[in-house]
């Protein structure tokens, strides 16, 4: 009997010891922040602060990739768009479903361990289909924006909702579509709503209270610096929103956020001035959201270039001189490398042939050359690329990224009046097309049959030196792509497109290694993680999320 | 071109709405008080107008400037999975479709009656007046001297190497269809082209494009054969911008004709 009970004892003390020792499994700031460490995890929408999306993971390689095989398929239960990221920790995948539905799944087997749904509310407004694009997690909770524009807290190990609190006004048609990314005890959200006259900003909220910490709005109100980018009351329905996943450089103490377009969209004439912060980056204290500097991509756009890339990170040597680089592809046909710690710019060339402007100043302001009415703008409304995820791999010092080649629109511009929670567009656009009536592209694929052809647009995967600003090399596609990038230290680079195809291309050279048919359109980027010594790789095509591994031995 | 699996259910819309879609307007108008919608052409072009803004700015976003940009919807062509009446138009626009695809809109009466108009006139308030002719004339020059005959297939009858254009009428606006007779290298859809492909095993193959990815090639070969090929695996791929016909020789009066055929040519009846 003693021995027994003894026996008991010991197993509850040992059970509560682990219990213990669980809290250091948790994913603790100092864990993320040092994400690059840990690649069997992936721990933020762009696999670490620096927004890489490189793996240290290497099991993969050029030699062994065409070996990969199915090891699981998670079936989504809801139609449209999946752009969700994975975020893994510890052996555990954590996905959205649209909606707003979470998922926490077996990384292994792909089997479910449970589900947590958020009904939006009704009158959730999205000019472009009711996406989202994935968690962050911090501690023992992971995080979700939701349509209806709420911030909902849940316990990460039961999915039970633990807070959940409002971001943005619905009925203004504000939403969050972006994967939350935590900073230290912070959880910070940008809003969309850009078609529909919100005045856009970043928010902050404590982890563990979802209490707001901070907001700092995308455009400037009265007294505030730069509001004299804006004329009359123009500012306060301005969209400029943030609806993709920044960055953070922890030394700086600085996030960096994509800030989208002006609104109403084409009618650039109704709203004179720079319109201030729409189309740049900005870069924001992590502690009280003060901003320290900001660099404009498009002023006055009327173009609907949102400037919603996500934010590279990366220390080069630039030119001679160590630096601390931002590399980014813009949607307005540009791609530019700034001084990360000042905005400073430093080079900036077209990817794509460009037309509405005939190139940047010393300082990177654009010199624009708008065309007649009626005729076509390069590059097109979807842009050069959009919010697709790019990849840095430190070991080619390459920065890769889905553009679309060959692509082109002609806006019409129209005076358009604020109604609140209605589109406010100022005008529309038709996409170039080689014959009258002839199909064109959308903003996803639908579609089995490509009758609209690489003659309105197709992809171009390319690979940027930061050093020149052009192109190393270039892989096309037949269709547009909109899926972004993964790289790895074995120099893999995974993609996929909207054709269904899920690529290995070999990062030095751009060669490719190895495809399969997925069979419905990747808009998401690759993950790649590691359970049991196996390096797994993610990707979600149409309504699946796949996963392989190597061929069992 | 539109694959016939997929004009199926289009013309059995077609048909039904022929007999449905004035009568509906009629009670509708009578019902809502609209009757000043109810002219030669049913709807106003004051409202065709104003459903040609609502439509640029709220639905042309998902559904292109031309309406065809969601799968198994073709609103210009009045192409829909579910939506027969103007009354369903409505319900849909104002509830929403796709299980949360499209979103509800919130529209005032004179938006909703216009981007119903917008749509029932196939996103033309003013079209370009085309002759349109005699289809009994028309179907004879079709058959013989205008030569369509000899490589168009009409409700299984003759070839199948150019599109099938037993659904034309209902695909095709009057003014699409006479551009496509008069400077048919304008017209010419891309997807359409004509291919020259080589194997690597020396095979030549001659046919029409149905669909093109990255990797790989779908034709209808001359002898009528499905081929899909690994672009890997050819030597050689051509894509003809000349279209295969020549810009037609008729007078316009049979041009008129040939167009009033095509345009009975609505598929099964």
């Amino acid at each position: 009997m003693k021995t027994i009970k003894l026996f008991w004892l010991l197993n509850l003390f040992a059970a509560a010891l682990m219990a213990a020792l669980n809290v250091s499994a948790q994913v603790s700031y100092d864990r993320i922040l040092n994400a690059a460490d840990e690649p069997e995890n992936w721990l933020t929408y762009n696999g670490g602060y620096s927004s890489q999306r490189y793996s240290r993971l290497n099991q993969l390689t050029p030699e062994n990739v065409d070996q990969l095989q199915l090891k699981w398929t998670l079936q989504n239960q809801v139609f449209g768009a999946w752009q969700s990221n994975p975020i893994i920790v510890d052996g555990i995948m954590y996905v959205t479903e649209r909606p707003n539905s979470v998922m926490a799944l077996d990384a292994i087997t792909g089997r479910v361990f449970w589900k947590y749904r958020h009904v939006p509310a009704d009158n959730a407004l999205v000019c472009c289909g009711a996406n989202n694009r994935g968690v962050a997690v911090l501690g023992d909770k992971v995080f979700m924006g939701t349509l209806d524009a709420r911030l909902v807290a849940l316990d990460r190990i039961n999915g039970q909702p633990l807070w959940n609190v409002e971001v943005g006004d619905v009925s203004l048609a504000y939403s969050v579509t972006m994967a939350p990314l935590a900073v230290k005890d912070k959880i910070i959200v940008g809003v969309g709503g850009g078609e529909y006259g919100i005045r856009g900003y970043v928010v902050a909220y404590d982890a563990e209270t979802g209490e707001q910490a901070w907001k700092t709005y995308t455009i400037p109100g009265p007294g505030e610096p730069n509001h004299d980018s804006w004329q009359g009351d123009d500012w306060e329905h301005g969209g400029a929103p943030v609806w993709i996943t920044g960055s953070f450089d922890p030394d700086l103490n600085l996030t960096y956020w994509g800030v989208g377009n002006p609104g109403p969209d084409w009618n650039a004439g109704q709203r004179p001035g720079d319109n201030l912060y729409s189309d740049s980056v900005i870069a924001l204290d992590a502690d009280t959201g003060e901003l320290k500097w900001y660099f404009q991509f498009t002023p006055n756009d009327g173009y609907d270039y949102d400037s919603v890339q996500v934010p590279v990170l990366a220390d080069i040597v630039f030119r001679g001189t160590p630096t601390k680089v931002m590399m980014w592809a813009n949607r307005n046909g540009y791609f530019y490398v700034l001084d990360r710690v000042s905005g400073e710019f430093l080079v900036g060339k077209p990817y794509v042939t460009v037309n509405w402007s005939s190139g940047l100043d010393e300082k990177g302001r654009p010199i624009p050359t708008p065309q007649p009415q009626g005729m076509p703008t390069y590059p097109g409304n979807q842009g050069g690329t959009n919010w697709y995820p790019p990849s840095y791999s430190p070991r080619t010092g390459l920065f890769y990224f889905s553009a679309w080649q060959d692509y082109a629109t002609i806006y019409r511009a129209e005076e358009s009046e604020y109604e609140p929670g209605r589109a406010f567009l100022g005008g529309g656009f038709s996409v170039l097309a080689p014959a009258p009536g002839a199909p064109t592209i959308g903003i996803g694929r639908t579609n089995p049959i490509n009758n609209w052809t690489n003659e309105v647009g197709h992809a171009s995967l390319k690979a940027m030196d930061p050093q020149t600003g052009e192109a190393v090399w270039s892989y096309d596609q037949f269709d547009v792509s909109d899926s972004g990038m993964l790289t790895t230290a074995s120099d893999l680079l995974f993609t996929g497109g909207r054709e269904g195809y899920f690529h290995a291309i070999d990062a030095r050279s751009g060669d490719l290694l190895w495809h399969v048919n997925l069979g419905g359109q990747i808009v998401m980027a690759p993950v790649t993680y590691m359970v049991d010594g196996v390096q797994y790789l993610s990707v979600i095509s149409g309504h699946a999320l796949s996963t392989f591994a190597l061929r069992d031995r | 071109m539109m694959s016939p699996m997929k004009n199926l259910p289009m013309c059995q819309f077609f048909t039904n709405s022929r007999t449905y879609v004035p009568l509906l307007l009629l009670l509708l108008g009578l019902q809502q008080g609209l009757a000043q919608e109810l002219g030669d052409h049913q709807y106003t072009t004051e409202a065709i107008e104003e459903g040609s803004r609502v439509y640029t700015q709220q639905c042309a976003l998902c559904h292109g400037p031309q309406g065809a940009l969601i799968d198994g919807v073709d609103l210009r062509r009045g192409q829909f999975p579910t939506v027969r009446s103007d009354a369903d138009l409505r319900n849909l626009i104002s509830s929403g479709a796709g299980e949360g695809r499209m979103p509800a809109f919130e529209l005032r009466d004179d938006e909703m009656n216009g981007v119903i108009a917008y749509i029932r006139a196939g996103f033309d308030a003013d079209g370009i007046a085309v002759k349109i002719g005699d289809p009994g004339r028309g179907q004879i020059l079709f058959q013989g001297k205008g030569e369509c005959a000899s490589c168009h297939r009409v409700n299984g009858v003759g070839p199948r190497t150019a599109p099938d254009l037993s659904f034309i009428g209902a695909i095709r606006t009057p003014a699409s269809l006479q551009r496509n007779l008069l400077d048919p290298a304008t017209a010419l859809l891309p997807i359409n082209k004509s291919v020259r492909l080589v194997t690597r095993n020396e095979e030549t193959i001659v046919g029409r494009r149905l669909n093109e990815d990255t990797y790989t090639v779908q034709v209808i070969d001359s002898q009528e054969r499905l081929r899909s090929l690994k672009k890997s695996d050819l030597v050689s791929y051509e894509i003809s911008d000349a279209p295969s016909k020549q810009p037609t020789t008729l007078s316009s009066d049979e041009v008129a004709d040939v167009i009033g055929y095509l345009l009975t040519l609505r598929g099964l009846q």
